[in-house]
């Protein structure tokens, strides 16, 4: 496949950043995403310019550091999938592809497609833990949890903290991520003690942080790699709730 | 503006229950004005705009609505401008990901009702105010207003059922989106129910949209 590339460049932080355009060709239509950006930066290399800056490192698609907002989309034109696991058949050979880094307030360039994503540790930092006792190691079976509560739980703590569900959403909310941090705490009796501030602490930084506000419009859930669910938002919004008045 | 007071979440809950409360209202009021649709004598509607208009309750209720209206719409433009700065430089190429249609323009939609609503006022509520509905001539029961004949005076005239049927219309792309996006922000997502809730919605927001835009419709043609 030959394919035109209209790249996001930015040397630095504080730089004006610009669109610059590409050629890559000879792709394989079974090649990833990344390993066409890899061919990319190899030429580049070879002529002596600056390589193209883009987070990367299981390529499994569950590290959650790749990023890339792929012709209008976080992770690129198919569903449920991170931009490490996109194939180039997924594309039109000729066609052209539009590279940019996310795009959020929160969310600062660092270089190139790179975006700092530290306003998801910091919002961890607030309350994305629990409690633990020192000592001898508990019977992980003694604490019983429904089979329904530990499902969602789990489903909850498939988020890889991407940062995919900012970048689609058009207010850039975080509260897919946050509300998949509180819930997968929020259903195990293990995250019950610091439920409720946690929840307050967590929506607190997500404010400050200058995430936007949730209107309900669901891109979050139909880009996120994990498909992780809206019912989780309404959850956390339940949660916040309860700990407000009590 | 800042967050210091209230949390996005409370601003939230704020505003879904304000317009959930406005969904009431709307309902009150289209069942009150079809009256004129069903009875062209316009004495129910004439019997009923003069016991909203005198009641006590109904009176003090009145300003518990505006009241609803403007904290729905302060918290509704708060909200806007800060996403609008979330998201600092847009992109290059428009986004693509699937979403609910009527979501993307809630403040939109909403300034055009916002207009429709002072247009609206102007056309009935101030005149009202300052007396000058001409006496219903139909009924023993004096000093009735005539509210009814400045409804069908109104939309007698083509241009203003034609501006009526275009921001109902609008006010239903509003209404659509409002109703389960309301039950979400409150937290109520419930698998048994959120299904119906969303049919709620969407039935909702066509019987309210149809019904209030029949009623210049058939008023003109009549
Ligand atoms: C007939 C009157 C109205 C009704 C019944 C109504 C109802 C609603 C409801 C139920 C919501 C969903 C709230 C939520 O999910 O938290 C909503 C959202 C919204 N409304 Fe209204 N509304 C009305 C008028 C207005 C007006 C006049 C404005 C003026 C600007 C407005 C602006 C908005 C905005 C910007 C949103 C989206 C905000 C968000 O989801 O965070 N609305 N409306
Ligand atoms: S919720 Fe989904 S899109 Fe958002 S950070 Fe987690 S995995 Fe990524
Ligand atoms: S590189 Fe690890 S998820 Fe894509």
């Amino acid at each position: 496949m030959d394919l035109k590339l209209k790249i996001w460049r930015q040397a630095s932080r504080d730089a004006k950043g610009k669109f610059v355009d590409y050629e890559v060709h000879n792709i394989s239509s079974d090649a990833s995403f990344l390993e066409m950006m890899d061919l990319l930066n190899e030429d580049l290399v070879e002529k002596g310019e600056e390589p193209v800056a883009f987070d990367h490192d299981c390529r499994e698609g569950i590290c959650g550091m790749c990023s890339l907002f792929i012709n209008g989309r976080p992770h690129g034109p198919d569903s449920a999938i991170t931009t490490c696991q996109l194939h180039m058949r997924k594309f039109k050979d000729g066609e052209t592809i539009v590279i940019e880094p996310w795009r959020a307030k929160p969310f600062p360039v660092i270089k190139d497609l790179i975006v700092d994503r530290s306003a998801f540790d910091e919002l961890i930092q607030a309350g994305g833990y629990i409690s633990v006792s020192t000592g001898g190691v508990p019977d992980a079976n003694a604490i019983p949890v429904s089979r329904e509560k530990a499902e969602l739980a789990m489903d909850a703590a498939a988020c890889i903290g991407c940062g995919a569900c900012v970048a689609a959403c058009k207010n850039a909310s975080a509260m897919l991520f946050v509300s998949a941090k509180v819930s997968q705490f929020a259903l195990l009796p293990q995250g019950k003690i610091e439920a409720k501030e946690r929840v307050q602490k967590m929506v607190a930084k997500m404010d400050d942080l200058g995430f936007g506000n949730c209107t309900n419009t669901y891109a979050c859930e139909a880009e996120c790699p994990k498909e992780i669910s809206v019912t989780n938002i309404a959850r956390m919004n339940r949660e916040f709730f309860v700990a407000k008045i009590s | 503006m800042s967050n210091r007071y209230y949390s996005s979440l409370t601003k939230k809950y704020i505003m879904a229950l304000m317009g959930l409360f406005l969904f009431t209202f709307l309902v009150v009021h289209l069942s009150i004005n079809l009256l004129l649709v069903f009875d062209p004598t316009r004495v129910l509607f004439n019997e009923a705009a003069h016991f909203m208009g005198t009641n006590p309750f109904i009176q003090i209720f009145q300003w518990v609505l505006f009241a609803g209206f403007a904290i729905h719409i302060f918290y509704g433009v708060v909200l806007q401008i800060q996403n609008w700065i979330a998201r600092g430089k847009g992109y290059k190429r428009k986004a693509l990901s699937e979403e609910s249609i009527f979501s993307k323009y809630m403040i939109y939609t909403g300034i055009v009702i916002f207009i429709f609503l002072v247009i609206h006022l102007g056309n009935f509520f101030v005149l009202k105010m300052q007396g000058r509905v001409p006496e219903f001539e139909h009924t023993a029961n004096a000093g009735m207003e005539d509210m009814g004949l400045l409804v069908v005076n109104l939309f007698k005239n083509g241009g203003y059922v034609i501006f009526y049927v275009i921001l109902l219309l609008i006010m239903g792309f509003h209404l659509d989106h409002a109703f389960q996006s309301a039950f979400q922000s409150i937290g109520w997502n419930h698998r048994k129910y959120t299904p119906f809730i969303k049919g709620l919605g969407h039935f909702l927001a066509i019987v309210l949209t149809a019904g209030f835009i029949i009623i210049p419709v058939i008023i003109y043609y009549r």
